[in-house]
């Protein structure tokens, strides 16, 4: 059972009139401490329902299959034949492991098919099904006919269509995240795509390190050192732009997972400009960005959970929102 | 067409939930669970009885096993605030203490809301809108994704742990169809609970919060009634005596779906970011 059960026993007491929110010390020299009141510091909103590692995972192999499904269609008109095919099998492996992480979350697995019963702009999984399952389909499709040798041109085409359908696959899963009332992703709603992009590159072109010979690898060195620049700017309008909620991604055990991401990183980063002539470094910079991708999903999620444990995030914002734009309730 | 984009086939009901006059006795929370066999649930969900400590609420939040909560606050306040409900007490009345307990009492239950964000995101088209303009989950339907959990700004729906499937307020969908009233509102001592036509019911709340104000009651308002809140109204809307978070409520709650388009745009802006980024990469790379 997964249900939050919030701030201590003092602070619930305490919560009943005015709270104050507890910042760190370090913190507290430099932002006021926010005033809020709750009803025994208990949740508004309910903690998303997802299972970890389930979701990380989710968003970590789909993001790291797009990317690849896109290098891999690149590769093969620019004759790379190893990237093309080190591309392929991540993109069919990657995403049918997605799959598998959905629907071993879901409450009624048997059900996953109902994921596509309707199709709804509205709902961000909807659409985020509709790319999964096409994707998925074609990039086994090139897959297999890689393995076999069979059908050589339909694979070739299903994996242009995934590539294709790659950058789609690499930010939707952004939207899902971010249309939610767990503030953490909703206030990050700006800069949660860009994040992703920039993730699901390096994880991409951190798959291609690991697996590429050195002849070959390096358009995911450029690739992986642009999502690297992406991922920096954007972790860095979350850990201090959006108010009082961007201390969840700086605090606790989502501080900890994205900055060990950071760290990573930049460590693939650097590892990967040395890619092209050694393939210690390769592998290396392959597993350290892999690594990163991992940590920075988990990451975001931690901060989303901690963000909806504590009233604090909820009521904090809207009340802000409220001194600007007046009030609702009458 | 109604403002939720149903057809108007009849008037939209929902609640009006006046917390000025709860008692706090609960009947609400055990006809719901009666009529709509809601499983028995402590906080913690397990079906043992738990003891949170919070005044008089054990149940603690709406989930679902819960599809109503009362909350319990008690607040120090000036004597002349203090009810005096004319209780026997031992020894002599003590008029001279400057403060004494005020007890704010509200009945919680999913808000029907115009803009249901739960309704919005679910992908399965599990959830959807009744006639009566509520908002219902069809158990059938419903593969338990969980999307609607974290989506619900007032933390209403829930997965149930053990059945795998979401669970909240139906607005007793069976009832109501049957020209009955919700089983809680039946249940109500003191019509705090009042189930009704929406446009009735925001005409009684208007004129009790006046009522309310010309007592000297003045901090009484309404919460859920504006059709130009962030969920466009809600179905289900109460008196309060207090500020919404002290409640547990969110003072400002939107549907995150109203943000959805500029989000879509980000994500298509980001995602051709990476189409550039790949193609960029593959500069002078051919062999
Ligand atoms: S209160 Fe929550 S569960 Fe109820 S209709 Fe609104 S969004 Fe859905
Ligand atoms: S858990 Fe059920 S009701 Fe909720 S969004 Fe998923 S399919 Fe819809």
């Amino acid at each position: 059972m997964s249900r939050a059960r919030g701030p201590d026993r003092d602070q619930q007491r305490s919560a009943q009139g005015t709270g104050r929110a507890q910042p760190s010390r370090r913190e507290r020299a430099m932002v006021e401490p926010a005033e809020f009141r709750s009803y025994y510091g208990r949740p508004i909103v309910k903690e998303p329902a997802w299972e970890q590692p389930d979701v990380p995972l989710y968003l970590f192999l789909g993001g790291a299959a797009g990317a690849s499904a896109s290098m891999a269609a690149m590769a093969r008109v620019s004759d790379l034949p190893r990237l093309a095919r080190a591309g392929t099998l991540v993109a069919a492996g990657g995403s049918l492991a997605s799959v598998a992480a959905l629907i071993h979350d879901l409450g009624r697995p048997e059900r996953f098919l109902y994921m596509l019963r309707v199709f709804k702009p509205t709902s961000p999984l909807s659409v985020g099904s509709w790319i999964l399952a096409p994707f998925s389909g074609l990039a086994t499709v090139s897959t297999v006919s890689l393995l076999t040798g069979k059908l050589r041109p339909i694979g070739t085409l299903a994996g242009n269509a995934a590539g294709l359908l790659g950058p789609a696959m690499c930010t939707y899963t952004a939207v899902l995240l971010a249309d939610t009332a767990t503030p953490a992703w909703h206030e990050g709603r700006r800069e949660l795509p860009v994040l992703f992009a920039g993730s699901a590159a390096t994880s991409g072109a951190g798959a291609a390190l690991l697996l590429v010979p050195t002849r070959e690898v390096a358009p995911a060195r450029n690739l992986g050192l642009a999502g690297a620049a992406a991922e920096v700017v954007a972790e860095h309008r979350l850990e201090h732009n959006l108010g009082v909620v961007s201390e969840t991604y700086r605090h606790g055990r989502a501080g900890t997972l994205l900055k060990a991401g950071k760290a990573l990183t930049a460590v693939g980063a650097g590892l990967s400009l040395l890619s092209t002539r050694s393939r210690v470094a390769s592998v290396a910079a392959g597993a350290a960005y892999l690594a990163a991708g991992v940590c920075t999903r988990f990451g975001v999620y931690t901060a989303g959970v901690a963000s909806s444990r504590d009233p604090k995030y909820t009521v904090v914002p809207q009340r802000e929102r409220m001194a600007q734009h007046g009030s609702a309730v009458q | 067409m109604s403002e939720s984009g149903y057809a108007d086939t009849q008037p939209r009901m929902g609640f009006f939930t006046d917390t000025s006059v709860c008692i706090g006795c609960k009947a609400c929370e055990v006809a719901c669970k009666e009529w709509n066999l809601v499983p028995a649930s402590g906080s913690s969900g397990d079906g043992e009885m738990d003891l949170l400590g919070l005044s008089y609420d054990n149940t603690g939040d709406l989930g679902s096993n819960s599809w109503r909560h009362v909350a319990f606050i008690e607040q120090q306040v000036p004597a002349s605030r203090v009810d005096n409900l004319g209780m026997p007490t031992i020894g002599a009345p003590d008029q001279q203490d400057e403060t004494g307990v005020r007890w704010l009492m509200s009945s919680d239950v999913c808000k029907h809301c115009t803009h249901a964000a739960c309704l919005d995101v679910c992908p399965t088209g599990a959830l959807f809108r009744t006639e009566f303009d509520t908002v219902v989950v069809q158990p059938d339907i419903c593969n338990g994704c969980g999307y609607c959990v974290p989506a619900c700004p007032y933390g209403v729906i829930e997965k149930r742990e053990d059945d795998g499937r979401a669970f909240k307020c139906t607005l007793c969908y069976d009832r109501i169809g049957d020209g009955l009233e919700p089983a809680c509102a039946k249940a109500c001592p003191t019509e705090s609970i009042q189930y009704g036509e929406l446009d009735v019911l925001r005409l009684r709340a208007a004129e009790r919060k006046q009522e309310l104000h010309a007592d000297g009651v003045t901090e009484a308002r309404l919460y859920g009634e504006n059709p130009d809140d962030g969920v466009g109204g809600t179905g289900a809307f109460f008196l309060l005596l207090d500020e919404p978070e002290v409640y547990g409520l969110p003072p400002d709650p939107v549907v995150t779906t109203r943000d959805l388009p500029g989000m879509w745009r980000r994500a298509g802006a980001a995602a051709l970011g990476v189409a550039a980024a790949v193609v960029a990469s593959f500069v002078g790379a051919r062999r």
